[in-house]
């Protein structure tokens, strides 16, 4: 309940290029969020605790309903901003490991991308991306993350979502359809769409901020 | 303070021809924007970043089609980057030409790649001499104890 303040908030930020590493740091902590960032979509899974067979390395129990959070405090995630274009796996590859992970699969993934493939963002959407960001980023993009960033926080607190292994493995199952209604929602840089929260359900005690 | 008041005109004079002549766009500006107390040297560091970048990435174009079998592909890798870099710094005229480079790859048009990568090496020179310009000028103010004024 109440405000979490933005330094509270952790982002993961993926670039092979290193000016705009720099860039994506710099409006972040602009934006009051800690920053880490990593030159690659390998990286960012070795940093998110996740090993190329998908099993988490620290020994965890089996059945944990926020075991995302469960992982190492101080290296908890609350956000993957990664580039679409990177050399190895692209951010696009990266979005599906952590969608298909059990552990990593509510932290909300934003892609950035220099160029305006309708198909692609489209897949990107598709695949569970909360944002599409066409570089380069600016400021008002960041204002669109915290909506995004406070449903992760209050989703904690929640029961509606619990992260146990499903009877059948199908992790994207149960998010398709709040995809579904807000992907008309999330078509950004193709036109200029409604921005998704004014339709998703805002949680109790939250205040949001425009 | 007359010596500040010259010096801060000069600064605003120079960095609007640099954007009325294209070496700059919009992007500068956000990235000066960005630049506080809490990271002063913000826009410096960027830029020396992308001088070493487009320097590195220049010799791998260079190097690429000076081969007898011309990898275009590795040639347009290197220029979606410049473009990239180019693009998140605000260096117009450098992204320009990386545009008009991209399809002489795509082309496999060995003479129109040496063309554009002898107009990416001249326009990186230039705009490399005018940011180091500006720069001096926005020293030579804080030297003279005044303070950069914000464009806007």
């Amino acid at each position: 309940m109440g405000m979490a303040a933005d330094s509270e908030f952790h982002v993961l930020a993926v670039d092979d290029s290193i000016i705009d590493r720099k860039l994506i740091e710099r409006l972040l902590k602009t934006s009051s969020y800690q920053v880490t960032t990593v030159d690659s979509g390998s990286k960012a899974l070795e940093f998110l605790g996740l090993h190329e067979d998908d099993r988490i390395h620290q020994n965890t129990p089996s059945v944990s309903p926020n075991n995302h959070q469960w992982r190492l405090q101080e290296v908890e995630v609350n956000l993957v901003i990664t580039d679409y274009c990177m050399p190895g796996m692209t951010g696009y590859d990266l979005l599906k490991k952590i969608k298909e992970s059990s552990s990593l699969k509510n932290i909300p993934v934003v892609i950035m991308s220099s160029e305006n493939v309708p198909s692609r963002i489209s897949r990107c959407l598709e695949e569970g991306a909360e944002e599409f960001f066409l570089k380069p980023v600016r400021l008002s993009d960041l204002s669109k993350l915290r909506p995004h960033l406070l449903k992760t926080k209050s989703k904690d607190h929640c029961k509606e979502q619990v992260d146990e292994k499903p009877a059948f493995p199908s992790p994207k199952q149960e998010g398709k359809e709040e995809q579904q209604q807000s992907k008309n929602n999330k078509r950004k840089a193709m036109e200029e769409g409604v921005s998704p929260e004014r339709t998703r359900p805002r949680p109790n005690g939250i205040t949001s901020m425009v | 303070m007359d010596v500040v008041n010259q010096l801060q005109r000069q600064f605003l004079d120079y960095s609007a021809s640099l954007h009325r002549e294209g070496f700059l766009d919009d992007q500068f500006t956000q990235l000066q924007k960005l630049q506080d107390e809490n990271s002063p040297d913000f826009v410096v560091e960027v830029a020396s970043l992308f001088f070493e970048d487009c320097e590195k990435l220049i010799n791998n174009m260079a190097r690429a089609l000076e081969q007898q079998g011309v990898d275009f592909k590795q040639v347009d890798a290197s220029v979606h980057q410049l473009k990239g870099s180019s693009s998140s710094i605000g260096a117009m005229r450098v992204k320009n030409v990386c545009i008009a480079f991209r399809s002489f790859c795509e082309a496999q048009n060995r003479e129109g790649c040496l063309r554009c990568l002898q107009q990416v090496t001249h326009e990186y020179s230039l705009l490399k001499n005018k940011l180091q310009t500006l720069f001096r000028l926005e020293q030579q103010i804080l030297a003279a104890g005044g303070s950069v004024p914000a464009i806007e």
